[in-house]
């Protein structure tokens, strides 16, 4: 029996309400308990405490991550960790590698990361990966939004049908939600087209991607998975592309029931660009803000950009195509058969490009003007906007007016004359800030037993030197920025990892995947499935799926479908 | 007797995986859908002349037999007090060895360097500084109406990757022109028919035709799925093409960049260009241009050929540029079953995908300094892992020279003069045959390599030997060197 006490910190747990009081946690056996007796004593007076932070949405492992790291020796030079007892040496920056990744966001307090794009014909490939990444629990969402499948039983309307594929698929693969990547588009890329907005039939398939989002959506609520669709819009880094945006949320509005989420939008700030060009460019967050306002079925995450040399990476295939021609920079693509697409530039943004510096000012617009913070999440949307390590700094431009100013006044002079930023005031408090990086996450991803401190609850815990009775934080950004660059302690299922922003102890951490309880397998019922399949693919059915305890430390989450068969 | 089904081939990198073996009593006796390298190496990988089955150790210049724990106490000794030591091959082993294998590397800080090296490196090295739009090879099989293998013969060296992959194979989009093929065979072969028999009647000598200019055939012109060889020679695979180009040696890199001219429109201002006459260039151009989907295979012809990386810049940049106007791939054609898999794992653990030198504590990479070859040709380290490859045999002299000069381990199954020239060997078992485990196709699709039959006792996997010597390298290391 394992125990411990974190003492007299400052609690943050919005799921229970706690906001800042003086409190005792207790943690038995990897869990969160009433009370303890014995045991190691943490003193946290003076610090603040929070559940582990969650990331919904960071590009992490996989073939595509992979091939950025490949691709960009310069990346990694600059940026190197040493071998220590404890821990593997790596390389960062951007795109750091596996060990490195799981180090970095420990040492920052993070307990829990979703890689959000993984081609399903190379999950193994994701799975190898998170398996070398320690420190963090992980899970991946399978890309299903262009694959042959999905868009054949969805023509026909075949809901059932499809969400026992999906169901098959989350099994196959071990995923942990339904990714739409620019839905239908990937299969258009497949020879070098897109489609236009949401209503543009895909080529060959005669079903538009309207169609397709709003029929995940069904089958997501058939499955009762934990977390929504997870949709990187049709149009995205288009100027003007905020009316596909606002699209795609209306499209779904409907299939709503009892006010919850049923879409997350993911790295908002690439899909919140007005104008007719790039000369014309300018926000749209606030069109964005409104209509999130005053609804109540979807949720986002920011995507905010950093100023930094980074790498653009998603399975957006025609994107990726368009930044190419834009940057001339070097360039990977990499169409998955029958499923997806890839793409990869390094990308450099500037505080002096108008473009960029807007898009900056966009991130921070829409986690401000959205009142709501269980609705917006802090992302990076890592590396594609800037990498992970560059957390503490949003946090600090959320919480610190006088932060958001600074940079103001070297960025681009037209951003500066027209950002609707400088005219918004709003700080999140710590509370807010914990909704933002921990509580909003677990939430939206049906992590039951993460994002908070209540008894039962994963001890998953970060301490921050930070003291908010002593500083007024709005106004000393760089205290925030220095506590959560470093947390005084990360605790990892009740074992102390990061002692004041050192890994003291490397662990493993568990990898979810969604195991949807359906009456039978869906390929076994049906033999003319299995022979289309591997007409579809050129490896074999059985080859295909990622076997139970692939990798070690795998986790099952239950789902109960309700699919009638 | 029991049949395995869906058995991934340990050949090449087309890594098929719809083989079927069957066994009897812990022996294959049979192997149906492989090629004959493959069905070669699953009914012969027994034969003891070629096997490696016990342990060695070099004792007063003689190779001794010794038990499998003197043989791993000796390479962690030999390891452990190494300055620069060396962990070389991995092409041929799983995903699952070659983690184990960087972690070792990085614990005696050394360099792990694949076979990547000597055979596919320039392609990184281009891509590394160009980038690549590439696809996996149903995209290929699904859509592609232009095949093109730049200097590369998948007939002979990778012999079912047309049947499987591309212009054999039957696509969504796409069909087979496996009929077309055999239809345009049996007229050839009538036409030589029909010669010889008008010779015999006739009672004259046939003279061989002369080579006219090469000129592209007249189905061209239809929609068909078009395969091309692009090639110094005439090679088994440019028989079956429907078109062959050939370049002078070592002048690929002059083609490639007069069709990125051509495919933008510009002019040439000579006849010919690498021996290859210009108006058929343009028509190449215009074929290149007006595919639904085209796709380059390139192989070690034009990576290792005058110009190496530049060669690959060169072709990797026409597939960009024709990017602009239609849709193209472009595909390295790996050699070992598990090249890609070496790179991909070293890539994630360390950030680079071959010649990582842990030497400063964490992970460097300059190829040209970094380099197995490059290290040894300078004479620098003093000691060396090899596993699953046989440099002494394709090295540079010298930089073999070198290697076989300091102390060598060597973990393989087969005999080879790398085992010969070896100062501890030790058996391993077959990945895909006798241990199961991760490798990646060219395309970078993770298969499953399984295990068939069971290995000979002594042969353990190579993922096991490679824990053991780094568990006693770490014991050794923590006793200040007193083991």
């Amino acid at each position: 029996m394992k125990e411990l006490l974190i003492k007299n910190g400052f609690v943050y747990d919005p799921l229970n309400k706690i906001d800042g009081e003086t409190m005792d946690i207790a943690v038995r056996d990897g869990k969160i308990v009433e009370e303890v007796k014995k045991g190691k004593t943490i003193d946290a007076s003076g610090m603040v405490v929070m559940p582990g932070g969650v990331d919904i949405h960071s590009h992490i492992a996989g073939a595509k991550v992979n091939s950025g790291r490949l691709l960009r020796p310069e990346d990694h030079y600059k940026d190197v960790e040493l071998k220590t007892v404890l821990t593997r040496s790596g390389v960062g920056y951007s795109i750091p590698s596996t060990f490195t990744t799981g180090y970095r966001y420990s040492r920052m307090g993070w307990t829990t990361v979703m890689e959000p794009a993984m081609p399903p014909l190379k999950a193994k490939h994701t799975h190898e990966e998170l398996n070398d990444t320690p420190m963090v629990d992980k899970g991946a969402y399978p890309l299903l939004g262009s694959n042959w499948f999905v868009l054949e039983y969805l023509r026909a309307k075949m809901y059932g049908e499809c969400a026992a594929f999906v169901a098959w698929m989350m099994n196959a693969t071990k995923g942990y939600a339904i990714k739409l990547v620019n839905p239908g588009g990937l299969e258009a890329w497949g020879f070098g087209r897109n489609v236009r907005d949401i209503d543009d039939p895909v080529p060959n398939f005669d079903i538009t991607p309207r169609e397709i989002i709003q029929g995940l959506c069904k089958v997501n609520q058939i499955l009762n998975l934990p977390h929504t669709i997870h949709v990187h819009i049709n149009n995205l880094g288009k100027p003007g592309n905020y009316v596909t945006t606002l699209e795609t949320m209306r499209c779904v509005e409907n299939l709503a029931t009892d006010n919850k989420p049923i879409m997350h939008l993911t790295h908002c700030q690439f899909s919140a660009f007005a104008g007719e060009d790039w000369r014309t460019f300018k926000s749209a967050s606030e069109e964005i803000a409104e209509y999130v306002n005053s609804h109540s079925h979807v949720t986002l995450d920011m995507g905010q950009i950093v100023f930094t040399n980074t790498t653009t990476m998603t399975a957006d295939g025609p994107f990726q195509f368009t930044l190419y021609q834009i940057t001339g920079n070097k360039w990977v693509n990499n169409d998955v058969e029958t499923e997806t697409s890839s793409g990869i530039v390094p990308f450099q943004y500037k505080r002096k490009n108008y473009v960029h510096a807007t898009q900056w000012t966009i991130g921070l617009e829409l986690a401000l003007q959205i009142k709501d913070p269980w609705k917006i999440l802090l992302t990076t949307d890592h590396p594609n906007a800037g990498p992970f390590t560059a957390y503490p700094k949003v946090i600090t431009w959320l919480m610190s007016r006088k932060a958001r100013d600074d940079v103001m006044k070297k960025v681009n002079k037209k951003t500066r004359r027209k950002a609707p930023l400088s005219a918004i005031d709003r700080e999140y408090s710590l509370y807010e800030i914990a909704i933002a990086t921990r509580a909003g996450q677990a939430k939206a991803l049906g992590l039951e037993s993460k994002g908070h401190l209540g008894v039962g609850a994963d001890a998953d815990i970060s301490v921050y030197n930070l003291d908010p009775k002593k500083t007024n934080l709005a106004d000393n950004p760089e205290a925030i920025t220095k506590a959560f660059k470093k947390a005084a302690y990360t605790i990892k299922d009740g074992e102390i990892v990061v002692r004041d922003g050192e890994v003291v102890n490397s662990v493993n951490g568990r990898t979810y995947w969604v195991k949807v309880e359906t009456q039978a397998n869906l390929f076994e019922i049906e033999p003319e499935l299995k022979r289309a399949f591997e007409k579809y693919y050129t490896v074999k059915y059985e080859n295909y799926l990622v076997p139970q305890n692939f990798s070690a430390h795998q986790t099952p989450v239950t789902a109960k479908a309700r699919i009638k068969s | 007797m029991t049949l395995v089904k869906n058995v991934t081939c340990p050949i090449c990198g087309t890594l098929c995986d719809d083989l079927e073996v069957e066994v009897e009593e812990n022996s294959i006796v049979d192997v149906r859908n492989a090629c004959a390298i493959g069905e070669a190496k699953f009914l012969n990988f027994t034969d003891p002349k070629h096997r490696n089955l016990k342990p060695l150790v070099r004792k007063g210049g003689e190779l001794t037999e010794v038990s499998l724990d003197e043989a791993v106490e000796r390479s962690a000794q030999i390891l452990a007090h190494a300055q620069y030591p060396i962990l070389y091959g991995w092409s041929c082993t799983s995903c699952q060895a070659i983690r184990v294998g960087i972690e070792l590397a990085e614990e005696v800080g050394g360099v792990i360097d694949n076979t990547s090296t000597v055979c596919h490196g320039p392609s990184i090295l281009s891509i590394q500084s160009v980038g690549i739009p590439t696809c996996t090879l149903g995209q290929v099989r699904h859509r592609a109406d232009l095949v093109v293998y730049w200097a590369s013969d998948p007939y002979s060296a990778h012999p079912r990757h047309i049947e499987r992959y591309t212009s054999f194979s039957d696509g969504r989009f796409q069909e087979s022109e496996w009929e077309h093929y055999v239809t345009r065979l049996r007229g050839v072969l009538g036409k030589k028919r029909l010669s010889r028999a008008s010779a015999r009647i006739s009672m004259r000598e046939v003279s061989i035709p002369p080579i006219a200019d090469p000129k592209l055939p007249p189905e061209f012109e239809t929609e068909k799925r078009k395969l091309i060889v692009v090639d110094v020679r005439k090679t088994r695979s440019a028989e079956i093409a429907d078109f062959f180009i050939q370049v002078e040696p070592n002048r690929d890199f002059e083609l490639l960049q007069a069709l990125r001219l051509l495919v933008k429109d510009e002019e040439l201002e000579v006849d010919k260009v690498a021996g290859v006459p210009v108006d058929l260039l343009e028509e190449f151009a215009d074929i290149l241009i007006s595919c639904n989907f085209g796709i380059f295979f390139f192989g070690v012809g034009l990576t290792m050929s005058s110009g190496k990386h530049r060669n690959i810049d060169a072709a990797i940049a026409l597939t960009k540029d024709l990017n602009y106007r239609t849709k193209f791939a472009i595909m390295p054609m790996r050699g070992h079953f598990n090249v890609a898999g070496a790179n991909i794992v070293s890539t994630w653990q360390t950030g680079y995908p071959f010649a990582v030198d842990f030497s400063h504590g964490y992970p460097r990479y300059n190829p040209g300094e970094t380099s197995a070859v490059d290290i040894l040709q300078r004479d620098e380290s003093d000691a060396s892992l090899i596993i699953a490859s046989d440099p002494v045999s394709n090295f540079p002299r010298n930089a073999a020279q070198n290697l076989v000069k300091n102390p060598m381990i060597t973990i393989d199954p087969v005999v080879s003069p790398t085992t010969m020239m070896a100062d501890v060997v030790i058996p391993s078992a077959f990945v895909g045959i006798e241990v199961e485990g991760t490798a990646y196709r060219m395309d970078c699709v993770p298969l499953p390599m399984k295990k068939i039959v069971e290995p000979p006792k002594i042969c353990l996997p190579d993922e096991e030997i490679l824990r053991r010597i780094l568990l006693q390298v770490r014991q050794i290391r923590q006793t200040g060197g007193k083991a």
